[in-house]
């Protein structure tokens, strides 16, 4: 309640979920503190979701610990849940209702009384930007809407811990703007946030510390920008040379940067000064057909970690 | 903005029931779900409803006045002459109960756990799975309760119910109904397919055809009888009978435990696989 910045509101020990043979999450360790807005990162299948469900206590672990503000999920779900928003990756709004009616039911779910709810229900209406859409079907409405719908319906009861899957997947450039504002206001108010993403420039807005996971264990924790500083350079030089030609190209670059990768189409040199280096590398006689100078972003240190194959 | 108190109201409410009994599996608050069950009724489409509920009204109209004519008084089992019509209204009624329970408890069920999420939802919240089977089963229960309603109050004015204890069938079809609506919901929990939930309707046709619905069980050689017997529908059928021709024994109370166990059961089942389906 008068907590400190360092109070601890989700501990995961060794955390394991396996469905049958298969191991989903692999006995991870993490902490999530009050107020801070906590990310976990991975491609398709990296065990982030399962996660989600287990801290949510919609999921049983097989082994390890698990401690939600200090109560244990396997016994106090309900109880711990009624600390949590919950913004399920699909919505899963419920379509047979209204848009307020979806937002009302929700909190009757809770046990809160109508009279709370009346005013609860426009407060959230207003929040969401969706006052005007109060008596659509939640099947009417557009994605960017539906979404902001989700958010305000896992905000009803007044959540510690709100628990964002994947929020901004399949939204527009504007809509996904409206909702990182919505989220830095409820963070403002002092909500944990744990959000789930595969887009690294949302997770470099939105959290402070995050998990990088693939193939249910954790390859990286920290901070975006230790996690750059960490795992990849300042700044990157990309550069062209033309499909066949850039394997050639590369031999003679290889010296030239921290580190270089080549791709099918362009080579990648990692770099404290990106402009310095390509003038060294013209300087040298070599012509690439398209230069680029850019910030090392979070999108570097994931594909490090987690590879550059697809996971099917 | 939005307003953030100290403690919520829904945490201070849910830890009232910290340390109660199966506190991971039930809050209480099983209404909150029947509730929902009238939001979506508003909007949902009447004509469904009412069909369901006219079907066997026509049954008794084609059959207990129609060929009634040609079959003439029954004995009803204790030894007094009974209308045709008389005789099978109460099966009936415990069809009419059966059948709206069913109809919620199935198809609408399976809907809404494959296509609507709607209980995955619900388990987000400070819910248990026990308050969702409940609270699910209750509002199928209530449609097999109005369905039979309906039915009373058309042939009570047409003289099919002949004394006081008839009025016992009302709670005798809402037993009926709770048990069909326990069960349905329970065997739905299990069934994948659109294919599978036709084997549903498969076996309550003939159910309904032959568990002493239009003639007494009697007719059967005994093995048939015993079969018959332990189907749900006529221990229903049996039970309403009874009460509204006022043939009362202590055998009824061996149909209402029937009941309740089916009730239990269900109950039991539903909530194992909501856990098994959402909670896994």
């Amino acid at each position: 309640m008068f907590a400190t910045a360092k109070e601890i509101v989700i501990s995961a020990r060794s955390l394991t979920k396996k469905y049958k043979d298969f191991v989903a999450v692999d006995g991870i360790d993490f902490e999530v503190r009050r107020g801070e807005a906590f990310g976990l990162l991975g491609p398709n299948g990296a065990g982030k979701s399962t996660t989600m469900k287990m801290i949510a206590s919609v999921s049983q672990r097989t082994s390890g610990d698990l401690s939600i503000l200090g109560k244990e999920p396997n016994t106090q779900g309900p109880e711990i849940r009624a600390h949590l928003g919950v913004v399920p990756q699909k919505d899963l709004l419920d379509r047979e209702l209204k848009v307020w009616e979806n937002l009302f039911t929700y909190g009757r779910y809770f046990g809160l009384s109508r009279k709370f709810l009346k005013d609860k229900v426009e407060e959230l209406l207003e929040f969401a930007q969706l006052t005007e859409k109060r008596m659509s079907k939640a099947d009417d409405l557009s994605g960017g809407m539906q979404r902001r719908l989700a958010i305000a319906r896992g905000l009803v009861n007044e959540p510690e811990i709100l628990m964002l899957d994947e929020p901004t997947t399949g939204l527009d450039p504007q809509a996904r703007h409206i909702l990182w504002d919505r989220l830095f206001r409820l963070k403002e108010q002092g909500v944990t946030l744990v959000i789930t993403t595969h887009y690294m420039d949302e997770a470099e807005q939105l959290c402070d510390r995050l998990i990088v996971m693939d193939k249910g264990k954790i390859m990286a924790e920290g901070s975006p920008a230790e996690l750059i500083k960490k795992y990849s350079s300042k700044e990157v030089l990309e550069l062209r040379f033309g499909t066949d030609k850039n394997e050639a190209a590369a031999e003679q670059l290889k010296d030239l940067a921290e580190r270089i990768e080549v791709l099918p189409d362009r080579i990648l040199l990692y770099t404290q000064k990106g402009e310095d280096l390509l003038t060294q590398i013209v300087d040298a006689g070599l012509n690439p057909i398209t230069s680029l100078v850019r910030r090392s972003s979070l999108e570097d240190v994931f594909l490090r970690l987690t590879g550059r194959s697809l996971v099917e | 903005m939005i307003t953030q108190a100290l403690v919520s109201q829904a945490v201070a409410i849910q830890e009232r029931r910290s340390g109660k009994p199966g506190q991971a599996v039930y809050s209480g608050r099983s209404r909150t779900i029947l509730e929902r069950g009238f939001y979506a009724f508003k909007s949902s489409s009447w004509l469904i409803v009412i069909s369901g509920f006219v079907e066997p009204v026509f049954y008794l109209l084609a059959f207990g006045f129609g060929i009634g004519q040609l079959i003439g008084d029954l004995e009803d089992g204790a030894g007094n002459l009974v209308s045709y019509a008389a005789f099978i209204a109460p099966a009936l009624l415990a069809t009419s109960a059966m059948n709206g329970a069913i109809y919620d408890a199935t198809w609408n069920v399976f809907f809404k756990m494959h296509f609507g999420k709607v209980y995955q939802v619900m388990l987000q919240s400070s819910l248990g799975p026990l308050d969702v089977a409940l609270g699910e089963i209750s509002w199928a229960l209530l449609r097999g309760l109005s369905y039979s309603l309906g039915f009373m109050a058309i042939v009570t004015p047409i003289g099919l119910v002949t004394n006081l204890w008839g009025l016992l069938a009302i709670p005798a079809a809402t037993l009926i109904a709770f048990g069909f609506a326990s069960i349905g919901m329970a065997i739905t929990s299990y069934l994948k397919s659109f294919q599978q939930m036709n084997w549903i309707t498969f076996f309550l046709l003939p159910m309904f055809l032959f568990s002493g619905t239009f003639f007494p069980v009697s007719v059967y050689p005994e093995w048939i009888q015993t079969i018959v017997q332990a189907l749900p529908l006529w221990q229903g059928v049996e039970l309403v009978r009874s009460l509204m021709l006022g043939i009362i024994h202590p055998g009824l109370l061996g149909h209402v435990l029937y009941f309740l166990v089916m009730i239990a059961g269900g109950l039991w089942f539903t909530t194992v696989r909501l856990k098994a389906l959402f909670m896994r």
